[in-house]
């Protein structure tokens, strides 16, 4: 529990605590993207550089701005902004304390006082030949599953009043 | 030759193979269907004639027997016996049979059924022979029935005549009452005997064994059982033979075609009846040992024999019909057989049987000739001088009627003087020889008067067209050979008349009293010739008186109907304008139809109404009962299904509806509601296994 | 407390806060946010185990990590090209009134 872990930490949680509760979508996902990069903060803590950076590039690069874009394509200026919250919210709220009350618990009578191990050297090639040879096939079918996914966006979100005419 | 023995059944089933046969052609193949039935009775004339020479080898009784089925322990046998009594009947029926087979072409030539009538023609021969040669009664009462079938289909042969329908089932029905004492008879029979079987080595019921066993029982009235069962099975002979009272199918069975009229109701079925008691002579005749008097069943066949010769004699004179004319002959010469059983034995019965079968059917064919001659007119009143027209015909007529009338030298002087001699000497009675001797007479009498009618004078034929446009028409139709005039019948019909007159005249001589060769065959005794035997006493007497007593019968009709000639059809009868009253009463033969129709078919008809009454109330009741029961149930059921099974299948159905409709409250459609839910699930779970690991 | 649990107690409040977020949030694009916030938590779990683990060289938990944010990020595209169909249809993106699939 070092200093820098706490500072870390209290920056994630004041990012996303604010993503989940500011009114304005947008400010949402700002502080969403404060939340990402302490996030990556941490990775780069925990000696995993290249998922910390992965996780800037991909999450605040191009998750929270493709957030903002969909933001900002569906709302109206002129429509009236609906309520922020839902009727439910404070079951909501209730269930996500329940949640990390029962999480907690779990963790703290856990008994994991292990030790860090020695500092991991691990490089990027090292990465890339595992990914070629060990995880050749999760890799392939990330492929697929990130053409099916663009694929499948592009055909949902098309406009499709074109056709019609 | 024992190959004819065992071959006898070929007799008859060749004719109703033949039958079945011409069942299946169509209407138009008349040449199949008559060759058919005219090769089949040839075939079993020419194996009669071996059976024949068979037995005048051998005249004992030759018997091929086989067992039919099984019942219990016992077996039911049938078989066929070869005898002179069954020779000679097959040979006289398959011959005449033959003639009448080929007139029926000539006469049914016209008509369209030619066909169906061959059919039946050959099934009748087929189950006339069956009766011959039948060793056990069953088998004969089966071809009876039979018999009885064909008879009924000939007589109703142009069903769409409302008369012809109605003889037909007269006939049936008539004889059908006959038969049911020949069934009781048969029964009773069975009960005593065991068996029904007529020679088997010594077991058979007509053998000495059965015959000692039956005589030595006595029953009703004290009567033998043997006297009791015969005259039981003499009734069904009696309906079949035309015996009073049950003749009063006969003279309607003339409605059928004349080929039948000969064929079976004058030379063969009418036979059968006399052919039967003839049969069963044995039985009849069995009388306790010690018995001089005949036996009750022979005395009650010699009455009703001699009365109905007289009877049907008596009507004869009355009537106007050829056909009828003779058919009452019929009657009354079937009477005469009957009596010539009762008192002289079978040898005298089937000689006059034999005999009146050849004339008898040569006077109906020659009837047929005429009546074709005529265009069709039946009314002897309406004929007259068609000996001018019709010469062969004339002759072959005089023959016959000179045979039936016992003219002296003609077949039927013989056969009718032995009867007259047997009564003569009847140790009974002399009455039933005084009622033979008077029916001679008036045999002469009539048949000399029909002569006069038909052949005599002129022809009224044309003069009484005129009245009659159905009989003028006839004339005029230009396919009608276009004469005015009768004509002769073709040679195909007037062959067979030939043939059949000259067996009338020559057929006597085998039975005189000289040679009696019929009697002995019949009795399986050697014959000689001798003139000794005419001067035994009463044989000369008997003859000289029988042969004045036909002189006296032809001289009256001359008297009446011959000395002027008959002027026109509606001219009086010369003996009805003696006696108006008698006569009338005459003509309509006692009035026997009307006497039944006030007794026993009014109460057949009373007893019909309360069978029906019976049927629609009780029995009919009972069923509606049950139906309405039933009814009943399935409206309960039905009640049960829609309102109980139902409401409740469909309270079952609502009820998953209405659970759906529950659960489906819970999609709200509403996707963090969904979450929620399954945040709240976590959190219970890790509890649930952190509390649970804990404990 | 070691270093670990802290790790892990962090990882669980991002948890709970995305979940808290996804549960109460009407605008569907911040209920999304919440899952991206979910599965970031879980990558963060994946990779404290792995530096804590017995055998960091063998790279198990970089891997997971890396996939989970291919899939997430793909997952987040798709998510929101549905939504903005979804706008389209209904001009809202109110999660309230998209219940139009109840029972």
């Amino acid at each position: 529990m070092t200093v820098a872990f706490l500072i870390l930490a209290v920056l994630t949680v004041a990012g996303t605590a604010a993503a989940m509760g500011l009114r304005n979508a947008v400010h949402c996902v700002l502080a969403l993207t404060v939340g990402f990069a302490g996030v990556a903060a941490i990775y780069l803590q925990l000696d995993a550089q290249f998922v910390g950076l992965t996780q800037i590039m991909v999450y605040v690069g191009a998750v929270a701005i493709l957030a903002v874009f969909a933001i900002m394509m569906t709302q109206r200026p002129t429509a009236e902004k609906p309520a922020t919250y839902s009727s439910f919210w404070l079951t909501g709220s209730v269930i996500a304390a329940g949640v990390f009350a029962v999480l907690a618990r779990a963790i703290l009578t856990s008994g994991a006082t292990t030790a860090a191990p020695a500092e991991p050297q691990i490089s990027v090639q090292q990465i890339g030949d595992s990914l070629m040879h060990q995880y050749v096939l999760p890799l392939e079918i990330m492929g697929l599953l990130l053409t099916a996914a663009l694929i499948g966006a592009v055909v949902i979100a098309m406009d499709h009043r074109e056709e019609s005419k | 030759m024992t190959w004819i023995v065992k071959n006898l059944w070929l007799i008859p089933a060749l004719p109703i193979l033949a039958a079945g046969i011409s069942a299946l052609l169509k209407q138009r193949s008349r040449i199949p269907a008559a060759s058919l039935a005219i090769g089949s009775m040839a075939v079993s004339f020419l194996l009669s004639l071996c059976a024949f020479a068979h037995t005048l080898g051998n005249p004992d009784v030759q018997t091929f027997n086989f067992r039919w089925f099984q019942f219990g322990d016992q077996w039911l046998q049938l078989g066929w016996v070869l005898n002179p009594l069954t020779a000679v009947m097959l040979v006289m029926v398959t011959f005449v049979g033959l003639l009448i087979f080929i007139y029926s072409t000539g006469y049914m030539e016209h008509d369209e059924n030619f066909t169906r009538f061959f059919c039946f023609l050959a099934l009748f021969a087929g189950a006339m022979l069956g009766v011959i040669i039948s060793n056990s009664l069953l088998l004969l009462f089966m071809c009876w029935e039979i018999v009885g079938l064909t008879s009924y289909l000939l007589i109703g042969f142009w069903y769409a005549k409302p008369e012809a329908a109605a003889a037909a089932k007269k006939a049936f029905i008539t004889t059908r009452i006959g038969d049911l004492g020949f069934l009781i008879g048969m029964a009773w029979l069975y009960h005593q005997a065991g068996t029904l079987v007529f020679y088997d080595a010594g077991a058979g019921c007509l053998e000495s064994s059965a015959l000692a066993a039956l005589v030595a029982h006595t029953t009703v009235l004290g009567l033998t059982v043997s006297s009791a069962i015969g005259i039981l099975i003499f009734c069904g002979a009696a309906g079949k033979s035309g015996q009073v009272p049950l003749h009063v199918w006969l003279p309607d069975a003339m409605e059928g075609p004349t080929p039948v009229s000969a064929l079976i109701h004058a030379a063969t079925m009418v036979a059968a009846g006399v052919f039967l008691i003839a049969r069963i002579y044995p039985l009849m005749s069995a009388a306790p040992d010690g018995s001089l008097s005949p036996t009750v069943a022979l005395q009650v066949v010699t009455w009703v024999g001699a009365i109905t010769a007289l009877f049907g004699a008596t009507i004869a004179v009355a009537q106007y019909d050829i056909k009828r004319i003779l058919a009452y002959s019929t009657v009354s010469q079937l009477g005469y057989m009957m009596m010539g059983l009762g008192v002289g034995g079978v040898s005298v019965g089937m000689f006059h049987l034999i005999t009146h079968a050849f004339f008898k059917a040569l006077l109906f064919l020659g009837a047929g000739s005429v009546i074709h001659g005529c265009s069709g007119e039946q009314d002897i009143r309406r004929m007259g001088g068609l000996h001018k027209y019709m010469r062969v015909t004339f002759f072959a007529y005089t023959a016959g009627m000179l045979a039936l009338c016992g003219f002296p030298l003609f077949s039927g002087f013989w056969s009718k003087d032995a009867i007259l001699d047997a009564a003569h000497t009847w140790s009974v009675s002399q009455l039933p020889y005084y009622m033979g001797a008077l029916g001679a007479l008036l045999t002469a009498f009539y048949m000399m008067r029909q002569m006069y009618y038909v052949f005599a004078g002129s022809n009224r034929l044309a003069a009484s067209s005129h009245d009659d446009p159905q009989l003028a028409a006839h004339f005029e139709d230009p396919a009608h050979h276009g004469a005015h005039h009768p004509h002769e019948s073709p040679a195909v019909m007037t062959g067979p008349l030939v043939i059949l007159a000259a067996f009338a005249v020559l057929l006597g001589f085998v039975g005189t009293p000289a040679w009696p060769w019929f009697q002995s065959f019949l009795n399986g005794k050697p014959t000689e010739f001798g003139w000794a035997a005419f001067t035994e006493p009463g044989v000369l007497p008997v003859m000289v008186s029988s042969s004045i007593i036909v002189f006296l019968g032809l001289a009256l009709g001359w008297y009446f109907y011959g000395r002027k000639p008959i002027e026109s059809a509606d001219a009086p009868d010369a003996v009805g304008q003696l006696q108006p009253s008698l006569y009338h009463l005459l003509g309509h033969a006692y009035y026997v139809d009307a006497i039944y129709g006030a007794t026993l078919i009014r109460l057949n008809t009373f007893w019909s109404h309360v069978c029906d009454w019976f049927d629609r109330w009780i029995w009919n009741g009972a069923v509606q009962t049950v139906s309405y029961f039933v009814l009943g149930v399935a409206w309960t059921d039905n009640f049960f299904d829609s309102y109980i099974v139902n409401a409740g299948f469909d309270g079952g159905c609502k009820s998953v509806s209405g659970g759906g409709w529950l659960l489906s409250l819970m999609q709200g459609g509403r996707i963090q509601t969904y979450l929620r839910i399954i945040g709240c699930a976590l959190v219970a779970l890790v509890i649930f296994l952190l509390w649970g690991a804990k404990a | 407390m070691s270093s670990l649990q802290g790790y892990l107690l962090l990882s669980a409040l991002l948890f709970s806060i995305g979940l808290a977020g996804a549960l109460t949030r009407r605008n569907a694009i911040i209920v999304l946010v919440g899952i991206e916030l979910m599965l970031n938590s879980a990558n963060l779990n994946f990779i404290a185990f792995w530096r804590f683990g017995p055998h960091p060289e063998h790279l198990t938990g970089i891997m997971f990590a890396i996939f989970s944010i291919s899939v997430a990020a793909a997952e987040a595209a798709v998510g929101l090209g549905i939504i903005l169909a979804a706008y389209r249809h209904s001009k809202t993106t109110d999660l309230d009134q998209m219940n139009s699939l109840k029972g």
